[in-house]
């Protein structure tokens, strides 16, 4: 492995400021390269567990369970994986746990791999079906303020709020090396 | 490992009931359904968090609780359908070796809720190789219901993250519902951990 660390996109950093200075303690995700330097980062940190899950409804559960323990978590994952939560939402609602999720979009945005588009074109709907309320990060230089937004709204009034961090500002994925 | 119908088992209420009269400080969750109400059964508590739906997330909950509360024990009470439905969480559970957590299934190989149709681990699987697999070191069966004393021990030593698979008989019992309301139910535990309203 010889591959040098690109550079962190400014956006990306001022993502994971909002939930490090939100006092985020524990940080699950299924990794996505848009999540990759929150995910380096809370790796890091000594003071905020990171959690990789085998799927994303995993870490529905988990935020509820580290809030009934008094500390705030956030889950990151991929749109295909908001479809792998659904069931699990459930428990959002039922409980009135605080939600909040950072999920990068793919399959909307120069996407190379029509996989992606049946989930990714359903990701809004699906989250709002289930009654998560759906912001969205297309310019970088909105990153933080559109962050900080949901994340206040989650753990300042309780809702259940996901950012979408739209496929345009993750930038095109790279299929072939040279 | 003989785990057919005419090998011994405990009787679950039975067993849970003994469980926590020797964890009384636990913070509990259930899974849905048996789990729940046996659980209840024994003694309603504060610090018992019973789910109703969420199928297959009953020990990711307590992940997210033991990594929050380290100081606390955390026991995780659920049945094989419910544990089999979020499986990868065992490997999850694994790789952050939480040493306040405890994972008991109480198995009787079957969908209880449903008509008591057979599920994976009355037809094949092996809950404790699994466990093991994904990586939790300190999993194994009972069917025994002194066999809740060993788990007890473990659950208050907080030394290492444990999963126990007990046999329990195939049986239906009378439900006894927990409480349905979650908000009341989630407010209740947070409370007893000293945490305030947002």
């Amino acid at each position: 492995m010889n591959q040098t660390p690109a550079p962190v996109p400014a956006w990306q950093d001022a993502v994971f400021k909002v939930l490090k200075q939100g006092g985020v303690r524990q940080i699950a995700y299924v990794p996505d390269v848009g999540h990759s330097h929150a995910i380096r980062s809370a790796i890091a940190d000594p003071d905020i567990e990171d959690i990789v899950l085998t799927t994303e409804e995993e870490g529905v559960a988990l935020v509820s369970g580290a809030w009934l323990g008094g500390q705030r978590a956030v889950l990151l994952m991929q749109s295909s994986g908001v479809g792998n939560c659904v069931n699990m939402f459930s428990l959002l609602s039922s409980a009135d746990f605080p939600f909040f999720t950072l999920v990068t979009m793919r399959g909307e945005f120069a996407e190379f791999n029509p996989w992606q588009g049946p989930m990714g074109q359903a990701t809004q709907g699906a989250l709002e079906l289930m009654g998560i309320r759906v912001l969205r990060v297309d310019d970088p230089d909105e990153a933080e303020e559109i962050v900080s937004a949901g994340f206040d709204a989650a753990f300042q009034a309780g809702e259940r709020v996901a950012v979408l961090l739209g496929q345009r500002l993750i930038g095109r994925k790279k299929w072939e090396h040279n | 490992m003989d785990t057919t119908a005419s090998s011994p088992r405990a009787s679950r209420r039975a067993f849970v009931s003994r469980l926590l009269a020797a964890t009384p400080d636990a913070l509990v969750i259930t899974g849905l359904g048996s789990a729940a109400y046996d659980v209840f059964a024994a003694g309603d508590r504060d610090r018992n968090y019973y789910l109703w739906g969420a199928m297959g997330g009953a020990a990711s909950i307590g992940l997210g609780l033991a990594l929050a509360q380290p100081d606390q024990s955390v026991v995780v009470i659920t049945g094989d359908g419910e544990q089999l439905m979020g499986i990868g969480s065992l490997g999850t559970i694994a790789v952050k070796q939480p040493k306040n957590l405890t994972i008991v299934v109480l198995d009787n190989g079957h969908y209880g809720e449903t008509g008591m149709q057979r599920s994976h681990s009355s037809l094949g699987t092996d809950l404790v190789a699994v466990a093991k697999g994904f990586g939790i070191a300190d999993a194994f069966a009972t069917s025994t219901l002194e066999g809740s004393d060993d788990i007890a021990r473990r659950v208050m030593a907080r030394a290492g993250t444990v999963f126990a698979q007990v046999f329990v008989e195939v049986e239906e019992l009378p439900r006894a519902l927990p409480p349905r309301d979650g908000p009341y139910i989630k407010n209740r535990f947070r409370a007893a951990l000293g945490l305030k309203p947002f």
